[in-house]
């Protein structure tokens, strides 16, 4: 099956729109004039790849990643998946990079000002390179649910962030996952900038009892799709007449 | 009932928050010994052809404050315009030359800067030639989806004036936001590209 042609068009009505004024950062860091539509060329469908020499051994076990003198604290978990893209098929050699509150909801980060403790133990950050098959795992703790300054009183539910890297800059995505159950989830102005409730489901981690490590770590299941390719079968024929 | 589609839909995108950097660029807030150096901080080498050049800029929000909690990634051709990608079926592009680069914006000045190549001429989907570009992509807090745009060079008149990309900007008022001008920073080539997300001299931003 050839692959070259351009990415399936992003559905922005999925996507969040730019303004969404219950999250108050985005009113004035909106653009206001309509996004100029592009077919890609090939500035958009090619993209840096990064190798597995890229990865340490640590990088996706934040538990152990950043330990000064013992293992983060909280509750373990592994968080795996594939990257798929639109067509489900799996993209290989994809970057996922991640990074995330501690147990208590705190970052670490100069600018952070909540006042749960810091975990001397945990940084935060975590990264994978795809396998054949699309597959990513990690081993990190679960985060924290944290406040923060938009409203007086809202919360964001617990989650990672994530970002990835396809095999295309057309693919470039950041997003978050949230965790099965969390009633938090639907209190959020961040969350509810989607405004289809099957988009929300779709960020959200499903807890896996089979993938749980018995004695260790439950496991939370997230699969991540990036957007698709058309087949060009019919644009070759029609660029060799 | 009718068949069903087996296409999925792409994962929503949501913000990248202000704290991106703990995960893009860790040892750049800090968070030091976990990996030794951040992705995408050095574009060229020795070997890397082609002409050096420093782009930098700010990015500024609709009330026209300096946003210090950005991301900016860009994403370019070799000396030759071709792409160090797999996806690249043109040639081989310059193996001393990775095309992509990442940095924040400073926590205190607002500035992002990059020490790169001038890139060649691609190709558009009809053949013709696009004037060179940079790929920018900026993501930060309080952007729902991250942005793309362009970055053309303010010394390339005659290309820019056939860059089939720019000729589709219908309100040419806003052709001059995706141009950098050229100064010189200690002998060195620099372009300013400063992007507006809002209000007037909006950037002009593409869906792709
Ligand atoms: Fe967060």
């Amino acid at each position: 099956m050839s692959d070259q042609g351009s990415y399936y068009q992003r559905d922005r009505s999925w996507h969040p729109a730019a303004l969404t004024p219950q999250y108050k950062t985005s009113v004035l860091r909106s653009p206001q004039y309509p996004l100029l539509s592009l077919d890609n060329t090939i500035s958009e469908m090619t993209g840096p790849r990064f190798g597995h020499g890229t990865i340490g051994p640590l990088d996706n076990d934040l538990i152990r990643n950043f330990a000064k003198t013992g293992d983060a604290i909280g509750q373990r978990i592994i968080v795996y998946g594939r990257v798929l893209d639109e067509n489900a098929r799996p993209v290989p050699g994809a970057l996922v990079e991640l990074w995330q509150a501690n147990a208590g909801g705190r970052y670490r980060h100069k600018k952070e000002t909540y006042l749960a403790a810091i975990d001397p133990n945990f940084g935060g950050c975590g990264r994978a390179i795809t396998d054949a098959e699309g597959r990513y795992w990690f081993r990190t703790i679960k985060p924290g649910a944290y406040p923060w300054p938009n409203g007086v009183n809202d919360w964001r539910p617990a989650h990672i962030h994530f970002s990835l890297f396809g095999h295309a800059f057309a693919q470039r995505l950041i997003t978050q996952m949230y965790f099965e159950g969390d009633p938090m989830i639907w209190q959020c102005p961040i969350v509810s900038t989607i405004s289809d409730k099957a988009a929300i489901d779709q960020l959200t981690a499903v807890l896996d009892r089979n993938a749980t490590l018995p004695m260790d770590a439950l496991a939370y299941k997230f699969d991540i799709v990036l957007r698709g390719r058309r087949s060009t079968m019919f644009e070759n024929r029609m660029e060799g007449n | 009932m009718f068949q069903k589609l087996t296409t999925l839909k792409e994962s929503p995108s949501q913000t990248a928050g202000p704290y991106v950097h703990i995960g893009a660029t860790p040892n750049w807030v800090e968070i030091t010994g976990v990996w030794d150096e951040d992705l995408g901080l050095v574009l060229v080498g020795p070997d890397t052809k082609g002409e050096r050049i420093i782009v930098k800029g700010r990015v500024f929000d609709g009330s026209g404050n300096v946003i210090k909690d950005a991301l900016i990634e860009i994403w370019q051709a070799d000396a030759d315009g071709l792409y160090n990608s797999p996806e690249e079926k043109r040639g081989k592009a310059d193996p001393n030359f990775v095309g992509w680069g990442r940095q924040p914006t400073d926590g205190t000045t607002g500035e992002y800067r990059f020490e790169t190549i001038k890139p060649g001429r691609v190709p558009y989907k009809d053949g013709r030639l696009m004037a060179p570009h940079i790929t920018v992509w900026v993501v930060a807090r309080g952007i729902n989806i991250g942005l793309h745009t362009r970055l053309y060079f303010g010394d390339e008149e005659a290309a820019n004036a056939e860059c089939p990309v720019l000729a589709r900007i219908e309100h040419k008022f806003r052709l001059p936001t995706l141009i950098a001008a050229r100064s010189e920073e200690n002998g060195m080539p620099t372009y300013t590209f400063d992007i507006r997300l809002q209000g007037e001299n909006e950037t002009v931003f593409f869906d792709i």
